[in-house]
């Protein structure tokens, strides 16, 4: 009964079952295992609170011709659903000012507001196009939407090691039925949970497009971003670029920015 | 001596490179080209014309981006209707947002509603109908307006001290109806004509799926009737007549799914009699039909007014509709849409196509005609105006 013993017996139980919960670890299922590595790395974008940026956009079509487009992107972290995000087309010019609003949520259709300029008009629109192209481009809305963990299921495949980088290799699969995909196989380095290749299968089960992310920047000593990605459609030969710059945090922005609002006065 | 001339330039690029960050031109100019399909049913008109349009539109924000002025003025050359050659200022306006307000005070474009085949509760903008049959064109609207932003929704306060008349094409123009609207001897119920003082109230929230507003005008009503009078020095004009019009409207989107729920209402008091009127149905779209990235959207709805004819064509009418968006780089869009009227079985149908050529130009098609249309309709004198517009637009 002297508290000495029931110290040392609680380090002694330490130091046997700390190996014991990692070997419990080990043998947890690859299902487990796959949702554990997209939950630390949604927890690690915990925090970031608002974004700013512009994108520019290259559309390539087979034979290497291109056109771009440029847009203002800003989101808003919301703690218990998915964020918000506006979107505001700079370029080409009969599109200038046009402006979608999107509020992701984690189960169900996201809430969306395209703003046209000419009309003056907010217009409510569906967001059950998940696999359609945005812009014209390779990129389906799906892929572009917040990626919230609820979105998908996931099943750990193996660890892959290239050019000297540990990656974990996962598979998830669509919740949504109107998603594009049956799966999506996604490279996510060790050491930062960033994401660096995702392979997309399509309902037929044939490998669709391939999405590679690079140039990552540290933000805030915290936040990785990807200032490049590009997606190739294998079955096309079509490919679209994705550039960002001038990516800030921390502007201050409350829902009053992400309202019907401020997707009229946006441009 | 010399060192002012030097930096004379450095000041000049210094200055225009300067507000380049909050000010800002934009727009577009376009040439068009209309073929009429029969010939006119008055020997002045014509059977093809051209015109030329300019819709550059200027604005500049400062303190911090809570203050813009907006300057947006609009004109058409018309190769023969003196009518239709006319300029107008579409946005003239000073803007301040606050923290959850906002006061704009001079002439605006402001939009309401959801439905496609009929803007019913839209009602602050007269329309300019010299551009298009399809009263989407607004003339901009001298007013003070202020809006309330807060957690239960939008609520918006409209002042509008002068009233802006519709245009009409004139005795060259065309489509029109038989005989010339006299635009220069309006008459108005009010004593005050164009300077009666207009109010609107607007409160709008969305909830969910809903999309909601609640609207109140009081003030002169933008659709004018048209009343023929008889001169013994020529030919009947066609008088606008503008009543005095108290309309309370509601406009309701439920967006469920690939399914869009779509309704307008609007009841109110005009010449001492009270009328209803409503537009509402749906539009389905159907994603990626054949395999491919065209989203086919299917619009359907029915339109009820119990006014006279002399005030509105959609007394009891059916609009049948299909949308072709082709989501490819040139936002190539195909919308073909027939109007029936239940009672006659009047048809009138309106196609409307765009591409984007390059960067910076777009074309569009647009081809609009009547048929099965009964002697004594509104529309029936329209029925030798069926038409085809190309136009070539440059947007900078």
């Amino acid at each position: 009964m002297h508290p000495f013993p029931l110290t040392l017996k609680a380090l002694l139980a330490l130091v046997f079952l700390l190996p014991l919960a990692s070997a419990a670890w080990a043998q947890v299922s690859p299902e487990e295992k796959g949702l554990q590595i997209a939950s630390e790395a949604d927890a690690r974008d915990h925090g970031f609170g608002d974004t700013s940026s512009v994108l520019t956009m290259i559309l390539r079509n087979r034979h290497g011709q291109e056109v771009t487009r440029q847009m203002r992107s800003r989101a808003l972290e919301v703690t218990d659903d998915g964020d918000k995000s506006m979107i505001i087309f700079e370029d080409p010019a009969d599109v200038k000012g046009t402006a979608l609003l999107t509020y992701s949520h984690k189960e169900g259709d996201d809430d969306q507001w395209l703003y046209l300029p000419a009309l003056k008009r907010v217009k409510r629109i569906s967001s059950s196009n998940k696999s359609g192209p945005f812009m014209g481009s390779e990129f389906a809305y799906e892929d572009l939407s917040s990626q919230e963990i609820e979105k998908y299921q996931y099943k750990f495949l193996r660890n892959e090691t290239i050019d000297g980088i540990d990656y974990f290799v996962i598979e998830r699969y669509p919740v949504d039925k109107k998603s594009g995909y049956t799966r999506q196989v996604v490279w996510i380095d060790q050491a930062e949970y960033r994401v660096h290749k995702v392979d997309y299968f399509d309902r037929k089960e044939s490998h669709l497009k391939t999405l590679v992310m690079d140039n990552y920047q540290l933000y805030l000593d915290k936040f990785w971003r990807p200032l490049h990605m590009e997606m190739v459609n294998h079955q096309t030969g079509k490919s679209t670029e994705l550039s960002w710059s001038e990516y800030t945090f921390q502007n201050g922005y409350t829902d009053r920015d992400f309202d019907r609002n401020s997707l009229q006065k946006a441009r | 001596m010399s060192m002012p001339c030097r930096l004379r330039p450095v000041l000049l690029l210094y200055v225009m490179v300067w507000p380049a960050t909050a000010a800002e031109l934009t727009g577009d100019i376009g040439l068009e080209a209309r073929g009429f399909l029969h010939p006119p049913m008055q020997s002045v008109q014509h059977e093809a014309g051209l015109s030329l349009y300019a819709a550059p539109e200027f604005y500049t924000d400062w303190d911090d981006g809570r203050q813009r002025l907006v300057f947006a003025p609009f004109g058409r050359l018309d190769q023969h209707d003196d009518e239709r050659s006319h300029i107008d200022l579409r946005e003239f306006y000073w803007r301040k947002s606050f923290a959850s307000a906002e006061l704009a005070v001079g002439l605006r474009k402001v939009f309401w509603g959801v439905t496609e085949s009929r803007h019913l509760v839209d009602i602050i903008n007269q329309t300019d109908f010299v551009e298009n049959l399809d009263t989407e064109d607004k003339l901009g609207q001298p007013m003070v307006s202020l809006r309330l932003v807060r957690d239960w929704g939008n609520l918006e306060f409209f002042l509008m001290p002068y009233f802006r008349e519709r245009t009409f094409a004139g005795q060259e123009g065309r489509p029109r109806v038989r005989f010339v609207v006299d635009t220069d001897n309006p008459v108005y119920e009010s004593g005050a004509e164009t300077r009666h003082v207009d109010w609107a109230l607007r409160w709008s929230h969305y909830i969910g799926d809903f999309d909601i507003g609640l609207a109140h005008f009081s003030g002169t009503a933008r659709d004018p009737r048209l009343v023929p009078q008889f001169s013994s020095s020529g030919p009947p004009v066609l008088i606008p007549h503008y009543d005095q019009l108290d309309q309370t409207s509601i406009d309701l989107q439920a967006t469920k799914g690939a399914w869009l729920w779509k309704l307008e209402l609007a009841t109110g008091e005009q010449l001492n009699k009270r009328f209803t009127a409503a537009v509402g149905g749906i539009e389905y779209t159907l994603y990626g039909i054949f395999d491919s990235a065209v989203d086919l959207g299917l619009i359907g709805e029915y339109q009820f007014d119990d006014r006279g004819s002399n005030v509105t064509p959609f007394q009891d009418d059916i609009a049948l509709g299909g949308r072709l968006a082709f989501n490819d780089t040139q936002s190539s869009e195909l919308l073909l849409v027939t109007g029936i009227d239940v009672d006659t079985r009047g048809r009138f149908t309106t196609i409307e196509g765009s591409r984007r050529f390059g960067q910076n130009w777009k074309g569009s098609i647009e081809v609009r005609f009547i048929s099965n249309i009964a002697v004594g309709d509104l529309l029936a004198d329209l029925r030798d105006d069926d038409y085809l517009e190309l136009t070539f637009a440059r947007y900078f």
